[in-house]
């Protein structure tokens, strides 16, 4: 551990004491997790989204291994099992509306954890990969998302497989045998639900191994804050458990709220109704679109619409996959040493445009392909683009930041009596006292 | 809890019953969320049970309008074989004339059949010793030494009233609840 | 060197994009825009109201029973329930044997194979069985139906926007091409006029549809329970009936989402006590503490008696 003062694990009594000398693992647990981690005394509630996003993959694991073991992969009566879940399994509606509205809501939580790393520059040094592994995550989400819609073979489902996989065969040269390979046909089929159910399975797995080398990365130089300033002293931090583990219990609980209410008296808001009528290849709905939550890129996927040298369609497929990829350079385009958007007054203002347009686009993604959503698409498209390649790198060599607090127990005390705060911290022991 | 205490201890000064009262909160707070995930628990452990369309299955009627007497029928309830049996006078006889006190599970054919109804015996085909289907519910299949079912797996041998009399089962064959529906239809899965 | 290529980079998609955005601007200024004549004329579903709106609503047993005779003596010829069993009913309040009953004579067998010769053959159902298609498979159905699909109807108010008020509406909004009027007072332009076997109706999203009026009088069903036939009320009955084939477990939904929001509303309120009692010592110099922090509490205490007695 990089901070000299976290508290390492001390057994409580004989049976730990017993366990931990033969056995390590409460020990490497509680190093993994953090506990008794020093954390900045400074967080903000949008620190809570990370542990939100944790119990959101957990409750899509817990519900998903339940929903499997009445779910049959099979193209005849996919649908018809979940329909069997829905009136037939005990209590199995709220476990499928639960596993519907989760997958929402695990977006929502990820997408603020990710914006709050924008907004406080969580990405810069010394946390690039952490960052990087977020974007691993993300992306790993999003095609468990995708292939996880496609299980119960309604029309959505099958068409949603159908256009997304179709975008591979935009790929000059290998695009057919690719999107062919994907399928395990000429179009989705039960060779490709079968193995989407497989996938589907599998991937949530290898999200949570993700999320412990994403953690154990932020361990290393501990959690930014709101002020980006480091960590000083021990004065600058509590320790995670018992002061974060209240926070993040109240979180939970404002969570859970908005969770319960979606699922129990709307759970079907953020769904489509074309999804309740079974997979037909002969028959297109009238407006295929995906999840709400893949709406943003799929207004820039749609945005191309003239031939420019490549084709449209290739260039919106390079543009919706590049849209993600470029967040991978974020660290090295952005060279502003000041992290937190609090003290970077001209990055805050481009930074609420791209709030704004990050809205604009999920908003015409969601709408038919239509005058003027198109045009307005592909001028939220073009500002996306220009704020992370071009607006972001002139700016952080330009701008004139604010100046920093000294430390963030400054920051925190508002220049009230110093001597006041860290004689307090019974938990504390400043590396200095060893 | 103890950092919690710990980190309350500077408070040493306050009053006692605001001590008391402050601890209370976070034990409350603990508890709730206790009980919570013990609710929670409840809709991920009953969703194994058997659904309703399962549980619809539960009761089935049987046509023993076609069975002769001395002949058989094995169906199916609750995803088991169910032999129904109509009974000759002969094995009637043969089934009565037993002494109870040497059964290894003593209970009598009339205890075994609906009153009025000695003919029809009616059992689960599961032999009672290791859940085998044992013969002799079909044309021509081995009755056992005692002209009632036979258990090919380890030899169990029961009588015309489905009672064990030689190998290892230990129990009779189980009758399932069941009522006369009509004078030909039983339905199998209700009680009398 | 990574800000110069990514400068670049992003110069190039704005340049793309920017050749679609201004291609899409000229079409859009030189050519006129026409709006399909769907979008003209076709409308949205009239909503009307139900007693399980809302978080509270529950099914009225007595009009999803109604719904469910319309359902039976006029749209079960043609549209199947088939993710509905009729073990079902019990729950809007028919008894086990009437449920036998009704499913023993329903006016479709259920496919079955004939125990002596294998064939396949039909037999009379029963409560375990779910509702029998009318039609043996899809091409028997478009065949008896002018190449039109009747489509199952056990979800078709979660399959369709507006839900029960779609069905409603639907119901009773077959209208005369030739004297209808849109908003705008146009009349129907002829090659939206429905053709050979298909019924105007601006709730349809193509605005002609195959289905025949099926309300068509007062009075075409007799109600068990002598509630009035009107055409409005068969036509909410049974869209009422058809919300609860798709959506039987509302009310258990209701109920169980009732409970656990009052359960984490506490959970939540406590859980903010006990945070705000955790921090309370880390930031007390810093921050205002906890409502129940019993140093603040005595100092208000004080604070309102010294008033009290000032005044």
């Amino acid at each position: 551990m990089s901070f000299p003062w976290a508290e390492p694990y001390q057994p409580k009594n004989g049976l730990t004491r017993w366990i931990d000398q033969r056995l390590p693992l409460p020990r490497l647990v509680y190093g993994a997790i953090g506990g008794g981690y020093p954390v900045p005394r400074n967080l903000n509630y949008f620190w809570n989204f990370g542990v939100l996003a944790g119990v959101a993959l957990t409750i899509q694991i817990v519900t998903g291994i339940i929903l499997a073991m009445h779910y049959v992969p099979y193209g005849g009566q996919a649908f018809q099992s979940v329909e069997h879940i829905m009136r037939d399994v005990n209590q199995g509606w709220l476990l499928r509306y639960a596993h519907a509205n989760g997958a929402s809501f695990f977006f929502i939580v990820t997408y603020i954890h990710i914006f709050r790393g924008l907004y406080y520059g969580s990405y810069k040094a010394p946390r690039e990969l952490v960052w990087m592994l977020g974007l691993v995550i993300l992306l790993l989400m999003m095609a468990t998302a995708f292939m996880g819609y496609v299980l119960p073979w309604g029309q959505m489902s099958f068409w949603g497989a159908k256009v997304i996989t179709g975008l591979f065969g935009a790929i000059p040269f290998v695009g057919e045998p690719v999107q062919q390979w994907l399928l395990g046909g000429f179009a989705p089929d039960q060779p490709t639900l079968n193995r989407f159910f497989s996938l589907h399975y599998l991937l949530p797995f290898v999200i949570a191994g993700v999320i412990v080398l994403h953690i154990w990365a932020l361990h290393i130089p501990g959690s930014g804050n709101p002020t980006g300033v480091d960590v000083k002293s021990a004065q600058d931090t509590v320790p995670f458990h018992p002061y974060y583990t209240a926070k993040d219990g109240f979180g939970l609980g404002v969570f859970l709220i908005l969770f319960a209410l979606v699922t129990f008296f709307a759970p079907n808001y953020l769904g489509h109704a074309d999804n309740y009528i079974p997979a037909n290849p002969l028959s297109t709905p009238a407006h295929i679109v995906p999840e709400w939550y893949f709406w943003p890129f799929y207004a820039i996927l749609r945005a191309f619409t003239v031939d420019f040298i490549l084709p449209a369609k290739l260039w919106g497929v390079i543009a919706m996959f590049a849209a993600i990829l470029l967040l991978f350079f974020l660290p090295w385009i952005d060279r502003s040493p000041v992290r937190s958007g609090n003290y970077r007054p001209r990055f805050r203002q481009f930074f609420w445009i791209l709030m704004l347009d990050l809205l604009v686009l999920g908003y015409v993604g969601g709408k038919p392909a239509e005058e003027p959503f198109v045009m307005i698409s592909q001028l939220a498209t073009i500002y996306y683009f220009a704020h992370f390649l071009i607006i972001l790198p002139i700016v952080s060599a330009v701008e004139r930041t604010l100046p920093l607090p000294n430390s963030i127990s400054e920051s925190v005390l508002h220049g009230e009596d110093k001597e006041a705060a860290p004689a307090d911290l019974g938990g504390m022991r400043p590396a200095a006292a060893e | 809890m103890a950092t919690v205490e710990h980190s309350d201890g500077t408070l040493a000064a306050a009053p006692d019953d605001g001590m008391r009262r402050r601890d209370f909160i976070n034990i409350a707070a603990v508890s709730f969320a206790g009980v919570g995930a013990v609710a929670t628990l409840y809709p991920l452990i009953n969703q194994m049970n058997p659904s309703a369309d399962v549980l619809a299955l539960a009761s089935i009627e049987v046509d023993v309008s076609q069975i002769q007497p001395g002949q058989a029928i094995k169906t199916i309830f609750r995803k088991q074989p169910l032999f129904v049996r109509h009974l000759t006078p002969a094995e009637i006889q043969a089934a009565n004339a037993v002494p109870t006190g040497d059964l290894r599970d003593p209970q009598t054919l009339a205890e075994r059949t609906q009153p009025g109804k000695a003919e029809w015996l009616v059992t689960m085909g599961v032999c009672t010793h290791l859940g085998c289907v044992p013969l002799g519910a079909a044309e021509g299949e081995n009755r056992g030494a005692y002209g009632g079912y036979f258990c090919p797996c380890h030899g169990s041998h029961y009588d015309t009233a489905g009672r064990i009399r030689k190998g290892p089962a230990p129990k009779n064959l189980e009758v399932p609840d069941y009522k006369f529906a009509s004078d030909t239809v039983i339905t199998v899965g209700e009680v009398a | 060197m990574v800000r110069l290529i990514a400068f670049l980079v992003g110069l190039g998609f704005v340049v793309v994009a920017g050749w679609s955005l201004g291609n899409g601007v000229y079409a859009f200024a030189t050519q006129p825009r026409e709006e399909s004549v769907e979008h003209q004329f076709h409308l949205q579903p009239e909503h009307a109201s139900y007693s399980f709106d809302g978080p509270f609503g529950t099914y009225d047993r007595q009009q999803l029973q109604r719904g469910f005779q319309v359902y039976k003596e006029v749209c079960a010829a043609c549209h199947g329930l088939s993710y509905v069993a009729f073990r079902n009913l019990e729950e809007i309040g028919y008894g086990e044997a009437e449920v036998k009953a009704i499913a023993n004579q329903w006016q479709i067998e259920v496919p079955d194979i004939d125990p002596k010769t294998g064939e396949a053959s039909t037999r009379k159902a029963t409560p375990a069985d779910h509702f029998p298609s009318p039609y043996p498979n899809e091409v028997a159905a478009r065949a008896a139906n002018n190449n039109a699909l009747p489509p199952d109807l056990s979800l078709i108010t979660k399959a369709r926007h507006g839900g029960a008020s779609y069905v409603h509406s639907l119901l009773l909004g077959y209208r005369d091409p030739a004297t209808y009027r849109n908003k705008e007072g146009e009349p129907v332009p002829t090659e939206v006029r429905p053709g050979q076997g298909l019924h105007f109706n601006p709730y349809f999203a193509n605005l002609n549809i195959a289905m025949p009026p099926p309300i068509q009088s007062d009075g075409q069903v007799t109600y068990a329970d002598g509630t009035a036939a009107t055409r409005d009320q068969m036509a909410k009955d049974v869209s009422a009936f058809l919300t609860w084939t798709a959506e039987p477990r509302l009310e258990n939904r209701h109920r169980a989402g009732l409970a656990t929001l009052i359960f984490l509303l506490f959970a939540t309120v406590l859980s903010y006590l006990a945070y705000q009692n955790v921090w309370h010592s880390a930031k007390r110099k810093v921050r205002a503490s906890g409502p129940l922090d019993p140093v603040n509490l005595a100092k208000s205490h004080e604070a309102s008696r010294e008033a009290g007695i000032q005044q």
